[in-house]
């Protein structure tokens, strides 16, 4: 069979069937920035740091199915203005103090806004209040910090099987929860070597007792910026559990 | 949870067999039974169904008409459309509080009453209207308020309160095909079977496929009623106006192992009051239409998503179904027919003007939050429960009932070459006959404005806040899908109005109706708002309008929905036709906070006791540049 | 070298903890370099009180976000004088560790530290007309004036405002490279 391919920014991408644009990329080494997206689950498409114009409409790169022949730009200065204006709006909706932060170094939305030359957060902050939740033993929930990619969610009922986490509230409203009549962390069933532990892009779900251990200099994306780390995020064989 | 609260709760679950796709209906039973929706509730229903509890929580609290904390006995709220804000429903509010000694959105002290606003009820006609503990009252008068405050005051049953209040006028001005009709019920369905009889062959059927799994073999009516809705070039009424003949076959084409039929009646777009009238004035017309979809696509189960604000509305609905059912309208074997069967259930929403987006509502049938699906998948492959679904709006399936018992070119005749049919317009505003006007499409603006009464119009917004604004130098232009295709809200402002004020409702409106998925709408809407406010209160600039733009481009090409991508049109429109009404209220052309910095230290300034000229800020900077 | 005058810089601290001033002073050596192209205004290093006096300022650098009266009035003042104004550090940008007061009521917070707190002489919150009021919440400072630059950072390492200010004074629009971007 010969290989399909589409164009991203002139570059020739070869895709499989059934990969979408973003998938298609990351394995061919392009990286596409996203943050609700991650390879061991399905799309999402929330987060939209991801749009690209394909055929000169825009589309998001991670629910589009790649097709041969689509002409993708991400690359542009209107795109990556758009990205910035994305991370922005993120950064004022919640309270993103990274000086306090033990996500501060390992962190997508920071790391992206690095990526990106993000100087200014731009917009009036909200300044939300959001209360934190350190009722369990094991682990500590910093809502502060949520961008509200679902990837817990996600994470804990198709991989896990716990459903601990979940949304309520609409709008600029909406919020992460907990799936206890307390609303407390301490009362599910959450553990630390849970999947849902492990797959939050900012600094939401920490391990207590943990923090700060990685010393300035040598966290996750301090030594080479996010795209350098693309062969992190190309796809994998889906995750046993994880619906099709 | 107590004893008898338990026990009510146990009969709604079972009346729902448990099922967590009817997590809505239990929802709002379980709150018109129990008052509101404690943790303990939540966790009873949750297990009911067997789903998690936050899932359940989760739902409940995207709804704006699910409360997770009690609302008072009383919960009266406010339509605040502009239409309504036009006919004075801030100072009847504002009354209301002072009475009730309340500040809205809170609950009195006692637990009684709270007061509050909420998106349009769809009485645009016949405002200021209110909600009270969901049921609708329109015409709302400061005497009114006056006698509403003492029945609250003495905990009066609703059912108690004057009964001429609830009425709810159709005010059709402007009757054709649709609110004029005069088809008996199942009319149009026999003349389907009878088609059927008349096309023995199926290669004349645009396709023969699905019907095979509803309707005995044989049978041609299905392909044949497909044929006519196709030849009528009927498109969907919902604002987007997609070909219904081609969404009815790719969805009787669809695999799965069973079919949808929806009817779209969450009629939610600020001015539009339609589809009230037509379920008040034609419920057989709609679902004799819904039943024709059936037909054609093989459809044995229908549901009618009707708005919350619309409650009223559902036991006189149920009962027209209930004839119909008595009827041999619905049911099994319908008009004798073998294998034809088809039923509806109406499912109410619970205030969420994006559950009129038909992915969105498919998840809220479905008990969840209601968040518009990625697509493709589309509905009609992978609608309701995964299965093909047909979705559309309430005018569309009254129009396509008449095309079934008329035929397609009869109905093509009307209108113009490329929107066969009517309308139906909604029209609320400055005019001396607001109501329903139905119009062969291609009417021009101008007509309407002159049938209805409306003088000295500075602009009409058509389709609602999604839609478009346009000035006096457009009023020539057309009521169709190729000049301004149309939801069928019409809302006119004449010259007293301030048209900053008409737009700052609308923004205040998609903010607080963003569903929250995706960043660009849920922040941009809010941005927008707090734009909007700034601009209000004073404080906006040439900074701020080039700030408008910005983010409006963001969020036509990055939002996940059609809500996203049209929250900024009416200010695009409106800086484009109406720039003055922006420009008179920009402080400067400079940069301003957008908060007053003087008021900023209020409470620094009342803890302190201070008031000497250091502990205020000049809200001019002391030097310009 | 041409006898056009020296590039004026003006630096003040807001709502700071000078953090952001120490590694400004931590370029090192190459404040000799700097002093070779700019003079010194107001600033905590001068210790001239107030801008403008010696004519118009090329450029201020404000650490600090906006939390009282004094803060506006320094702001103020600078984007008067300054034709460039930076945001310098994370507390300028996004208001810092003070913005962490905002989601409390400020009422709450003096009461609690002036009236609650034991070991407090219940001397009541003072209200001396000397000092500058509070205001209701921190803000960073491009919520309050027109900010031209942010270079963000907790502080700023010594390179990046090196970098910053090399690109600044040579006319370059400021571009900072990986590993000089921190939030942090």
């Amino acid at each position: 069979m010969s290989e399909q391919t589409f164009t991203l920014d002139g570059q020739e991408i070869p895709f499989a069937t059934g990969q979408s644009v973003m998938q298609a990329a990351l394995s061919a080494g392009v990286f596409i920035p996203h943050l609700c997206y991650h390879p061991e689950f399905r799309p999402h498409g929330s987060c939209k740091l991801c749009t690209v114009k394909i055929n000169g409409r825009p589309a998001t790169s991670c629910t589009t199915p790649a097709a041969a022949g689509l002409e993708v730009e991400s690359d542009t200065q209107e795109i990556l203005d758009k990205r910035r204006t994305l991370l922005q709006m993120l950064l004022v909706e919640g309270n993103h103090f990274c000086p306090s932060c033990e996500k501060s170094g390992h962190c997508k939305l920071q790391a992206l806004g690095y990526e990106l030359g993000v100087m200014t957060p731009h917009f009036n902050h909200f300044y939300p209040d959001r209360p934190v939740d350190a009722s369990h033993p094991d682990v500590l929930l910093d809502f502060n910090r949520c961008i509200l990619c679902e990837l817990c969610i996600r994470a804990s009922a198709e991989v896990d099987g716990k459903n601990v986490f979940a949304l309520a509230g609409r709008g600029i409203g909406k919020h992460l929860i907990v799936n206890a009549e307390s609303g407390k962390l301490g009362d599910t069933d959450f553990a630390l070597t849970d999947k849902a532990a492990q797959v939050c892009p900012v600094g939401v779900i920490l391990a207590k007792r943990q923090g700060f251990a990685v010393p300035i200099g040598q966290r996750r994306f301090d030594a080479a910026p996010i795209s350098a780390h693309v062969d992190e995020f190309r796809p994998v064989a889906p995750q046993a559990g994880g619906k099709p | 949870m107590t004893e008898p609260t338990s026990e009510k709760l146990g009969i709604i679950l079972d009346r729902h067999r448990r099922d967590g796709t009817r997590l809505m209906q239990i929802l709002r039973e379980t709150q018109e039974a129990l008052g509101w929706l404690s943790p303990p509730t939540l966790t009873a229903i949750a297990q009911g169904i067997g789903w998690p509890r936050a899932k359940v929580e989760g739902t409940a609290g995207f709804y704006s008409f699910f409360h997770t904390r009690p609302m008072g006995e009383y919960r009266v709220l406010w339509s605040d459309n502009i239409t309504d804000r036009m006919l004075g429903s801030l100072d009847l509010m504002q009354a209301m509080c002072q009475k009730l000694w309340l500040e809205p959105g809170r609950v009195s002290e006692d637990g009684l009453v709270s007061v509050d606003t909420t998106s349009c009820t769809g009485m645009c006609d016949q405002g200021p209207a209110v909600l009270v503990n969901y049921r609708a009252i329109p015409r709302m008068t400061l005497a009114r308020v006056e006698q509403m405050v003492e029945l609250i005051r003495t905990r009066t049953p609703l059912a108690e309160w004057p009964q001429a209040w609830f009425v709810v006028e159709d005010n059709i001005r402007r009757a054709d095909i649709l609110l004029g009709n005069d088809m008996l019920p199942g009319d149009a369905l026999k003349v389907c079977l009878a088609r059927g009889a008349d096309q023995p062959t199926m290669e004349t059927a645009s396709n023969e496929r699905s019907f095979r799994e509803a309707i005995h073999t044989g049978d041609a009516g299905p392909g044949a009623t497909l044929d006519e809705i196709k030849r009528s070039g009927l498109r969907g009424r919902g604002g987007a106006g997609f070909t219904t003949g081609l969404k009815w076959e790719a969805c009787r084409n669809a695999r799965g192992d069973s079919r949808y039929v929806i009817c779209n009646a969450d009629e939610g777009e600020p001015g539009t009051f339609k589809d009230r009238v037509l379920l008040t004035r034609q419920p057989n017309l709609v679902f004799e239409g819904m039943t024709v979809a059936a037909y054609a696509i093989g459809a044995s189960k229908g549901y009618l998503y009707l708005r919350g604000e619309y409650r009223y509305l559902l036991e006189p609905l149920e009962s027209v179904l209930a004839t119909r059912r008595r009827a041999g309208l619905l049911g099994r074997n319908m008009l004798g027919t073998p294998g034809f069967d088809f039923d509806i259930e109406i499912h109410l929403g619970a205030g969420a003007y994006i559950c009129g987006e038909e992915s969105a509502l498919i998840e809220s049938l479905e008990g969840k939050r209601g968040v518009p699906r990625n697509r493709p998948p589309y509905p009609v492959t992978n609608g309701f429960l995964n299965q093909p679904t047909v979705v559309n709006n309430v005018e569309t399936f009254a129009a396509a009932a008449l095309v079934a018992l008329n035929g397609g070119d009869w109905y093509r005749r009307i209108g113009t070459p490329r929107s066969a049919g009517t309308k139906i317009l909604s029209i609320s505003g400055d005019c001396e006959r607001p109501g329903l006007y139905e119009y062969p499409f291609g009417v021009t603006v101008r007509q309407v404005l002159a049938d209805c009464g409306a003088h000295d119009s500075q602009a009409v917004q058509i389709s609602g806040p999604s839609g478009i604004c346009i000035g006096p130098d457009e009023f020539d232009r057309r009521i169709a899908f190729e000049d301004i295709p149309t939801a069928g809200a019409f809302m006119i402002f004449d010259m007293r109005r301030d048209i900053f004020d008409v737009v700052r409702n609308f923004i205040h409106f998609f903010a607080h109706e963003s569903c929250g998925f995706c960043t660009p709408c849920r922040v941009g809407t809010t941005l927008l708002k707090n734009l909007m406010d700034k601009i209000a209160a004073g404080h906006g600039t040439r900074y701020d309008i080039n700030e408008i733009y910005n983010l409006n481009r963001v969020l036509q090409s990055a939002a996940h929905c059609g809500l996203g991508h049209t929250a900024g049109n009416p200010l695009v429109h409106t800086l484009e036709k109406f720039r003055p009404a922006y420009e008179r209220r920009l402080t400067s052309l400079e940069f301003e906070p957008a908060f007053d910095l003087d008021a900023a230290l209020s409470e620094a300034r009342q803890m302190t006791g201070r008031d000497d000229a250091a502990a205020h800020l000049a809200t001019e900077p002391e030097a310009s540049r | 070298m041409t006898a056009a005058r020296k590039v004026r810089i003006a630096t003040a601290s807001l709502a700071g903890c000078f953090g952001c001033h120490m590694s400004l002073l931590d370029i090192d050596e190459r404040l000799l370099d700097l002093l070779r192209l700019v003079e010194f205004d107001r600033t905590p290093l001068t210790d001239i009180k107030t801008l403008g006096t010696r004519g118009p300022c090329d450029i201020g650098l404000i650490e600090g976000g906006v939390c009282n009266a004094e803060n506006v009035h320094v702001l103020r003042e600078f984007r008067a004088h300054c034709k460039i104004l930076v945001a310098m550090g994370a507390c300028a940008v996004n208001g810092g560790l003070p913005a962490q007061r905002n989601h409390l009521d400020l009422r709450d917070i003096l009461s609690e530290v002036y009236h609650t707190e034991a070991g407090l002489a219940h001397g009541g919150i003072p209200n001396d007309p000397e000092l500058p009021l509070p205001l209701n919440e921190v803000h960073p400072i491009h919520e309050v004036v027109k900010v031209d630059y942010f270079l963000p950072g907790c502080p700023p390492s010594a390179d990046a405002i090196w970098k910053f200010l090399t690109d600044l004074l040579a006319g370059r629009t400021p571009h900072l490279p990986h590993g000089l971007i921190h939030y942090d």
